[in-house]
């Protein structure tokens, strides 16, 4: 299969490219760029006019639920939706039933993405056995069987001679640890940030330290041992302050931001909104600037979806009786996009924060658009002026706070090795 | 934000929190409860406003004291009413939560009056019933206690003239208290100059002040000069999780005694939610003492309620009668 895109406004952030161009592509990889290519015959030709043509989106965090929920949603129904997100690559983490601790479950979700053969999905293998936080997981064997990299979920360990060991552990095969940074003990008691909501509403409330001692734990264990480190999903401007810190001393640490804490803070909670219950929780408005500040600064370098799809039930009661969760893949490129509508970053900042930065972080060659390279691609329309309607997702979650949002982007065509794996009808 | 617990034309139709009501509709409930605590002094003590109407107590956390006075409440107002104890392990989620309300509706159920152990679970349950059905709150959570504060705000304006010269202190548990955030927000809307909290930094919510109140960590300072005392009923569980470090340390620092209450204006009332923890929170010669207003509480309990139930059943009848 030839493909010609043609006059599509090319933007590839690793290459710096952001001119209109014509893209060919041929056995699912991209043989030229520019205005001809030379003995190309198209079988198709895609006029992209008006259209930002970017890298297939890479999502560092997305949970697919299966295996172990597969009632709830498979990788079968978040793949399809992930592609309708423009989302080719995505990183699930290790907290599914059961735990990805042996090689043989890294099999199981390899075998089923294959089938569904939509998107990579990459697997991050669990630190410690069964999450435990106790014995080390064969890290060595997960790594042989794929796992991209290394983590131990939303369980974080409490004992820190079995955090700084597992760190040691992984650094010495070489394997980035990938934290969800959570002080379990401040933590337990709450569900939602604990500020002026907290107070009002009578919830239980997640302090600031809860992540920021653990931050501030995780960095020094990390220049210890010499760990490669990312962190997960930040709330606060003070987490990332002290990895910004880390990073000007050269301490090998990234991180990212789930697009929804880009836009929402604890207000958005409003009376009890059950879908504004995530983890970690919603923080202030101050924080929020400061999660965008972070980005333009590019101290946090990845935006990601942290996909939690959920079934209609675990939204239906009492906020602290609900299961935290956003289903995020399909509002991901929308969301990073009104911020650069809102003149908050540029559009390279944004792509690049959705394709190239989560590459590199992961060390895949993905994220980018080069001769020779995968031809995972997303063509999307800045313009398109659509209301986000949850009850429409593709994904088996519809839980989303963003009903009713006004989107100006939306994806007509994601392109996976190649190959049409969706076209907006 | 808007507010559900108003019909179309203002009149309140759910009574779930206190926030958001306006001065007026607080003075009508009072007025109302006025009128109807007369009606408990009669010989026949009922009049025939709700007759027909089915009203149904739904408790999903232990109430002796709060369950019984909606209950009279209703009964004086000669509605049907049952009250059910559900414990809350039959219900930890949500589907079944609904479910049994949903059932309990198809028995075509006027209102409920509910107590739930989850914050927001009244405004949740308000937000599934059917139109024509009216929510009550008796307690959701940490959250609110309307009713709580109202009959409070009535045992004040019997005692005092004027909202607006009163100095007003709760002492205690304002973290884990909704009758304390029912109060405060009660006390504010009714325009009282000040309003103060008393009591240590692991019982204060964080940024208390964010609810228009004034923090004291001693009673020293906290109870100089005030009109009102409402004390807190203090769970014998906050010694768990290391929030306080013994009742007899609590009760030193916090525990309203005759010397502690010297530090008030000499006519003060004292108020308590009940039920009392003797020489917890409060040292029984203050709580029996002259000064002490407690069991007037509880009898003004009823007619709040019994004001509250007709505001809202009327007012669903009225936006039926509209609408139809």
């Amino acid at each position: 299969m030839k493909l010609h895109i043609s006059n599509g406004h090319i933007i590839d952030p690793a290459s710096q490219l952001d001119s209109q161009q014509d893209l060919f592509i041929s056995d699912g990889r991209i043989v030229a760029m520019g205005d001809h290519a030379n003995d190309f015959t198209p079988d198709q030709t895609i006029d992209a006019s008006g259209l930002i043509v970017c890298p297939g989106l890479v999502d560092l965090n997305a949970r697919l639920k299966e295996s172990g929920q597969e009632h709830t949603a498979t990788i079968e129904s978040e793949t399809f939706a992930a592609v309708k997100g423009g989302i080719t690559t995505l990183c699930i983490p290790p907290d599914t039933d059961p735990v990805i601790d042996t090689p043989a479950v890294i099999e199981l979700i390899e075998d089923r993405a294959k089938k569904a053969n939509r998107t990579m999905v990459l697997t991050m293998g669990a630190l410690t056995q069964n999450l435990q936080g106790e014995l080390l997981s064969e890290m060595l064997a997960l790594k042989e069987a794929g796992c991209i990299g290394i983590s131990n979920g939303l369980n974080p360990i409490k004992n820190t001679l079995i955090q700084r060991r597992a760190m040691e552990y992984a650094a010495t095969l070489g394997l980035t640890l990938f934290i969800n940074a959570a002080d379990p003990w401040l933590q337990s008691q709450g569900c939602v940030h604990e500020g002026t909501v907290s107070t009002r509403l009578g919830l239980g409330g997640i302090p600031e330290a809860a992540e920021t001692i653990a931050v501030a734990r995780d960095i020094l264990l990390i220049e210890q041992t010499g760990v490669r480190a990312h962190f997960h999903c930040l709330s606060t401007s003070r987490a990332v302050a002290m990895i910004a810190e880390a990073q000007k001393k050269g301490l090998p640490i990234t991180a990212d931001v789930s697009a929804h804490h880009l836009h929402l803070s604890e207000h958005d909670i409003g009376n009890y909104d059950g879908f504004s219950h995530v983890l970690p929780p919603l923080r202030s408005t101050r924080d929020r600037e400061q999660l965008q500040q972070a980005v333009r600064d590019g101290v946090i370098s990845a935006i990601c979806s942290n996909h939690q799809p959920l079934d209609n039930d675990a939204k239906l009661g009492p906020f602290s009786e609900t299961t935290p969760g956003i289903s995020g893949l399909e509002t991901l490129l929308p969301l990073t996009m009104k911020l650069v509508d809102d003149d908050e970053l540029t559009l390279q900042q944004a792509i690049a924060s959705l394709t190239c930065n989560p590459a590199e972080i992961l060390g895949i060659d993905a994220g980018q658009l080069k001769v020779g390279g995968k031809a995972d691609i997303c063509i999307f329309s800045p313009n398109s002026h659509n209301e986000c309607q949850p009850q429409q997702f593709i994904s088996a979650g519809k839980n989303s706070p963003f009903a009713g949002w006004l989107f100006n982007s939306e994806v007509l065509l994601t392109f996976f090795n190649g190959r049409v794996v969706y076209q907006k009808q | 934000m808007t507010n559900n617990q108003l019909t179309d034309s203002g009149q309140l139709r759910h009574f779930l929190t206190i926030e958001g009501l306006k001065k007026p509709l607080l003075t009508e409930i009072m007025d109302r409860a006025e009128q109807f605590s007369s009606i408990s002094n009669r010989q026949v003590k009922k009049v025939p406003l709700l007759r027909g109407k089915t009203i149904m107590n739904l408790f999903f956390e232990n109430s002796t004291r709060t369950r019984t006075t909606f209950e009279l409440a209703a009964k004086r107002l000669s509605a049907d009413v049952m009250s059910l104890n559900i414990s809350t392990s039959a219900t930890t989620k949500g589907e079944s939560l609904l479910d049994t309300l949903h059932n309990l509706e198809a028995m075509h159920t006027d209102l409920f009056v509910v107590r739930h152990n989850q914050s927001g679970a009244a405004e949740f349950i308000a937000q599934h019933v059917a139109p024509h059905v009216s929510v009550i709150n008796a307690g959701d959570g940490c959250h609110a206690h309307p009713t709580q504060a109202m009959l409070d705000m009535f045992t004040i304006r019997r005692h005092k003239q004027h909202f607006p010269d009163l100095s007003v202190a709760i002492v205690g548990d304002i973290l884990h208290s909704r009758v304390a955030r029912s109060q405060i927000q009660a006390l504010a809307t009714l325009g009282v100059g000040e309003i103060r909290v008393i009591g240590p930094k692991t019982l204060l919510p964080t940024n208390c002040q964010s609810l228009g109140v004034h923090v004291y960590h001693d009673m020293e300072n906290g109870l100089a000069d005030v009109d009102v005392v409402i004390m807190l009923r203090l769970q014998h569980e906050r010694m768990q999780g290391a929030l306080l470090p013994s009742a007899r340390e609590y009760f030193n620092s916090y525990g309203l005694t005759e010397d502690k209450l010297q530090r008030a204006k000499p006519d003060a009332i004292v108020m308590h939610p009940g039920p009392i923890n003797r020489g917890i929170e409060i040292a029984s010669s203050v709580a029996d003492g002259p000064q002490s207003v407690i069991l007037e509480q509880v009898t003004h309990g009823i007619a709040i309620r019994m004001a509250v139930m007709s505001m809202a059943l009327g007012a669903q009848s009225e936006q039926h009668e509209t609408h139809s």
